[in-house]
């Protein structure tokens, strides 16, 4: 019972005003604050320095430790999210227990938000540093737990930051298990033919890495699956994953495709963009990895109507197999990495552009299936109209980025496929004439600049300004642009044969549900948030979730790999330690106060809640693993017994009194 | 600057419950994208809004602060702990009633939701708040304080 | 008088004397009580006047049981004066404790107080005639005790020693803190005399964890012998509540109305309870529910202070009602 009892006596808190350089200094005068906090009663020091996270900072805290003996530390600086843990570890360092820190956010929640008014956030930032020393007196010393880890980690999404991160993961000697929703990996990069800016063919480069990772003997690839359900945290996860049949026994499938000739079902291809059609026995691309074809039972005649069954009777490989079921399997992992990647976004919403009332105007996207030699076309650009090369070819560029009515973000790729693509143009008919209408051009990454001048030395004419709408003219069936060259300062007009509409990157349709499941947030532009815009971009805002590729923001192929590399070596970090500490965060719950009334039961959303029999009483009991330490069983105990340790009530209560002015 | 009713310079002070994953990480973002706000805000932070007790709320209010804010995820699914706000919210119901027995204007009391990516609600939010708290005038528990006569 | 016997007061606040009562019904424990202590003062049942009080010695009187509120001045300067004259002062029932039900006069103004008793239809008060503060009859200045502004529990006035809660108390508890002083073996000063936990430690009633979905009122329905209250739907106050009434009114099939105060680490029943029903009312299906839903749901508690507050409202944190809506 002791552990919940602060000790009042022998109290000499320390209080360490941090400058931040500047960023609080400009603002807050330091020194009143400091000046203040030392004659707060059981304040024994306050000091204030330029920075308290360097080492010299660090340094004066745990000398005052050792010397003084400081036994509560407050630190007024930046918010606890960016340096709680730094400075827990200065106590651990200096022999204090790490919880008996407490930090007042003087930055992110004053100078940096009350600038026009010093006085009055020097006097909110007194305030701050009266409600965490507050808070400090009645600190309770906590203990952290080491919990075992589950030494697997989960990917999900089979695109090539997914790939990548199960790879590397894998490579260090640890079991991956590899989600994938659709029926083969490769996702968006499996779409393209050529990547710029080297021009490599994107399936030359993408096979292998396909075909290593679903051959590791540490990665088990799940196809058809999607994650359902999540729980556990940081070193011990448990997740659900459902599995659709497949319909199709991936071992003896020998990809002939004569099933696929004979089915009777043709529905439009997602893979092109419903630019041609497949059947309801498919594969995604002649390099699926696995190279098994898949029975999609939202088309199937057999699987819906209960006739046909032509492919079963064709496939020489007795491959077909309408017993296999929906499967829900329960994993355990210690790391989980989010890679499920973007969605291109859709320009129906522009309707100046005509998108889906005229035939030759596509996406970018679109184009770059046509550019495939497996793609709708075989690899011919062509007007969806005629069918034929267009001889005068228009790139919109930031179709729907930059663009407060849709994205305010840049999509950070659309430039580069666009002249990757006008350069393809050029290729095939080196006699067109090639436009691409931008805003600004970037080519910030290694060898783009160079391949901008490329498009240039061919040709391309590149013009600045926004097309404000087209519209087609009913004879020639010529699309006539509207645009402003704001270089000539002019308003004109021009006709093309195809227009392409360079839409950026959006978050994948799903992602909302992947955030629910996970508990981690989105950030304002719907992308999955990291947990420090700087400094860990590569890690989720729940501890053990990894975040890689464009499901953090779009990237273009280097970054998403080099961002999957870096989340891989942060999710192994559980793994390979072993152990994880655990915080203290479970409430206490005091028998000899609890009248074992069931109130918290219930409402405990993880179940960790349980009445205990005791010969004819009862009692509430918590299950250390299941809380996640939220506090609601806390506020809602009507008897005081459920005690939370790290915001007690004794804690709060002070800090209310002692800034209430 | 703005004067209340009758005229006087008034400055009302306000407790904040802030949610450690969505409400607090959006007043920190308020911060990193230096949006300014009123100063009249001081900030307890706990993990869920549904650690705050009523008692809480009472407390803040007999110690005189003119005006309570209790912000979290937003409902129904957004909670990290997925339903504390659910309770933060009915408990918040509940006391609107029980502060209109007790003759307290019920507005000094405010639930918000701003997820993590909202610095720009969280600083409106407050702006806003202040604004009407500085309409109401000063909390009548901070002119009179009960106790013996 | 015995050197050796306990100098008793009972002192008279703002009180129904049903506190009395709990010490005439100490029954055969009654003689052992008597043998033992010396009746200093006790309006109730003895003819002692204030004078007599009034020329005591400070101090002289070792235990005093103080019942009532505190309503007036006379409550609080009976309540200074036995302090000052008692080594041991006892906040003795639910109205000395904590209030008590006179305190949810702090919901009303003083006058409106006057008017409903004296003001009111159902008043035989044909002239109108309402009490004065002061009035001259004959050439004697009458004068009535001033109410004071709100309900005060004792402690509001003089410093407690000890608390002894219920509406009455239990004869367990006054014999149990009698035995304690006799023998000298007091517990630290500022306990309550009672069990620390709440009622449901001593509920025989099956439970489970709770979640309710629709509030029954007491007069709706007769109630499951069996099973918890609040598992049926009836707001039962016993989970903010102090045990120690051996579930009395639970055993009468009637729900607790929380006479004995909060439990041990508890300071406002009132807001504790308010916090555990709304987190468990609607809690079936409560991400399905709208703003519009959660506040329809909690109207259905119509007077919120008085199911939480029925007995504790001037120990409560906010005490009484304002005025500002």
């Amino acid at each position: 019972m002791n552990d919940v009892r602060a000790d009042l006596k022998n109290l000499k808190i320390g209080v360490y005003v941090c400058h931040c350089g500047k960023n609080i200094a400009d603002v807050v005068d330091v020194k009143r604050v400091a000046d203040f906090a030392s004659k707060l009663p059981g304040v024994e020091v306050a000091r204030e320095y330029l920075h308290m996270c360097d080492d010299v900072g660090q340094e004066m805290i745990s000398k005052d430790i050792m010397e003084l003996g400081i036994n509560r530390v407050v630190v007024a600086a930046c918010s606890p999210k960016v340096h709680e843990l730094t400075f827990r570890d200065t106590l651990r360092k200096a022999g204090l227990n790490p919880y008996l820190l407490e930090m007042a956010n003087i930055r992110e929640q004053c100078s940096w938000v009350h600038r026009s008014d010093p006085d009055r956030a020097t006097e909110k930032a007194i305030d701050l540093v009266k409600m965490a020393v507050a808070k400090a007196r009645w600190l309770i010393p906590l203990e952290t737990k080491a919990v075992e880890v589950t030494r697997s980690a989960l990917v999900i999404g089979g695109g090539i930051a997914g790939i990548q991160a199960a790879l590397d993961v894998a490579d260090n000697g640890y079991q991956v298990y590899l989600v994938e929703k659709g029926p083969s990996l490769g996702g968006r990069m499996g779409q393209w033919s050529k990547v710029f800016p080297t021009m490599d063919c994107a399936a030359c480069i993408l096979t292998p890495k396909m075909v290593s990772a679903a051959q590791h003997p540490k990665i088990k690839l799940l196809t058809n699956s999607e994650l359902i359900e999540a729980s556990g945290s940081l070193g011990n996860f448990k997740v659900k994953i459902r599995k659709r049949p497949r319909y199709v026994d991936e071992e003896k499938c020998t990809a002939c495709g004569l099933c696929a000739q004979k089915c009777p079902v043709r529905i439009p291809n997602e893979v092109d963009f419903g630019m041609s059609s497949r059947k309801a026995i498919y594969i995604t691309s002649p390099n699926a990895v696995p190279l098994a074809y898949s029975i999609d039972g939202e088309n199937c005649l057999y699987l819906k109507r209960g006739i046909c069954r032509v492919c079963e009777r064709v496939c020489e490989a007795k491959a077909i197999d309408f017993d296999q079921k929906e499967e829900v399997l329960e994993l355990r992992v210690g790391s989980i990495i989010v890679a499920i990647g973007y969605d291109p976004f859709d320009p129906t919403p522009l309707e100046e552009y005509g998108f889906g009332r005229y035939k030759d105007v596509v996406t970018g996207p679109m184009l770059e299936r046509m550019t495939d030699p497996m793609g709708p076309t075989g690899g011919a650009i062509l007007r969806p109209s005629t069918g034929k090369p267009p001889r005068k070819v228009a790139f919109i560029q930031c179709v729907g980025s930059r663009d407060a009515r849709f994205n305010l973000y840049c999509s950070r790729v659309c430039c580069m496929y666009a002249i990757k693509d006008s350069l393809i143009i050029k290729e095939q008919n080196p006699e067109s004439d090639v436009y691409i209408f931008y805003m600004d051009i970037r080519a910030f990454g290694k060898g783009y600049e160079e391949f901008y001048l490329r498009s240039q030395e061919a040709g391309v004419k590149f013009i600045r300004g926004k097309v404000s709408s087209i519209r087609e003219d009913p004879r020639t069936h010529e699309l006539v642009l509207r645009y402003e060259d704001t270089l000539l300062g002019t308003a004109l007009e021009d006709s093309f044969d195809l227009v392409v509409l360079s839409v950026g990157q959006v978050p994948r349709a799903d992602t909302d549900a992947i955030s629910k499941i996970l508990g981690i947030p989105r950030s304002a532009d719907g992308f999955l948030m990291e947990a420090h815009p700087k400094l860990r971009p590569n890690d989720a805002v729940v501890d053990g979730i990894y975040l890689a590729g464009s499901a953090q923001y779009p990237k273009d192929i280097p970054d998403a790999v080099a961002q999957a590399s870096g989340a891989a070596a942060r999710a192994l970090i559980p793994l390979s330690m072993g152990q994880v500490y655990v915080e203290p965060i479970s409430p206490l719950i005091e028998e000899d106060r609890c009248g074992g009334c069931g109130v918290c039961v219930k409402l405990c959303p993880y179940g960790a809640l349980k009445l205990e029999e005791r010969e004819d009483k009862r009692v509430a009991k918590v299950d250390e693993v299941l809380c996640k330490g939220c506090g609601t069983c806390s506020a809602a105990c009507p008897s005081g017994a459920v005690r939370s340790r790290m915001f007690t009530e004794e804690q709060i209560l002070s800090m209310i009194s002692s800034a209430a002015g | 600057m703005i004067e209340n009713r009758k005229g006087d310079w008034f400055e009302p002070r306000i407790l904040g419950f802030l949610c450690n994953w969505c409400s607090y990480a959006a007043a920190d973002l308020a911060g990193m994208s230096r949006m300014e706000y009123p100063p009249n805000i001081r900030c307890v932070r706990v993990m869920c809004s549904g650690r705050v007790e009523p008692s809480f709320v009472l407390e803040a209010l007999r110690e005189g602060y003119d005006g309570v804010l209790i912000a979290g995820c937003h409902p129904p699914s957004d909670c990290h702990y997925q339903s504390g706000n659910l309770k933060a919210r009915r408990r918040y119901y509940l006391l609107r009633k029980l502060l209109r027995e007790l003759g307290i204007n019920p507005d000094r009391v405010r639930l918000e939701w701003a997820s993590a990516s909202e610095g720009q609600r969280f600083a409106e939010i407050v702006k806003d708040f202040t604004e009407r708290l500085r309409r109401l005038g000063p909390s009548p528990l901070k002119v009179k304080r009960v106790g013996a006569e | 008088m015995g050197r050796n016997r306990l100098n008793l007061a009972i002192g008279l606040g703002a009180t129904c004397s049903g506190c009395d009562i709990t010490i005439v019904d100490l029954a055969e424990y009654l003689p052992k009580v008597l043998s033992s202590v010396n009746i200093a003062f006790w309006p109730t049942a003895a003819d002692l006047k204030l004078k007599d009080l009034e020329a005591m010695a400070n101090g002289s009187i070792d235990l005093c049981l103080y019942h009532g509120a505190i309503v007036n001045e006379e409550n609080a300067e009976m309540a200074r004066l036995l302090r000052r004259k008692s080594k041991l002062m006892v906040a003795f029932g639910s109205c000395a404790c904590f209030g008590g039900v006179p305190g949810l006069a702090n919901l009303a103004t003083k006058d409106s107080l006057l008017e409903t008793v004296y003001g009111t239809p159902s008043t035989d008060n044909p002239k109108g005639l309402k009490p004065q503060g002061e009035a001259l009859v004959g050439e004697y200045r009458m004068a009535v005790p001033k109410r004071l502004d709100a309900v005060l529990p004792l402690s509001g006035v003089v410093e407690v020693d000890y608390s002894i809660p219920g509406c009455p108390p239990q004869t367990s508890q006054v014999k149990d803190a009698f035995e304690a002083i006799l023998s000298s073996d007091l517990p630290p000063r500022g306990s309550v005399i009672g069990p620390a936990k709440n009622l449901c430690d001593e509920c025989p009633r099956k439970r489970e964890g709770k979640s309710i979905s629709k509030i029954v009122r007491a007069h709706e329905t007769i109630a499951d012998q069996e099973r918890c209250l609040l598992d049926q739907g009836i707001l039962c106050m016993g989970p903010a509540t102090r045990a120690g009434c051996d579930a009395k009114c639970i055993k009468a099939n009637m729900r607790c109305e929380g006479c004995m105060g909060p439990p041990d680490g508890v300071g406002d029943q009132g807001a504790k309870m308010l916090g555990a029903i709304a987190s468990i009312l609607g809690l079936e299906g409560e991400d399905k529910m709208s703003e519009e839903d959660v506040a329809r749901l909690m109207d259905g508690i119509v007077d919120p202070v008085g199911l939480f507050y029925l007995f504790s409202l001037p120990s409560s944190i906010l005490r009484r009602r304002l005025w500002e809506v």
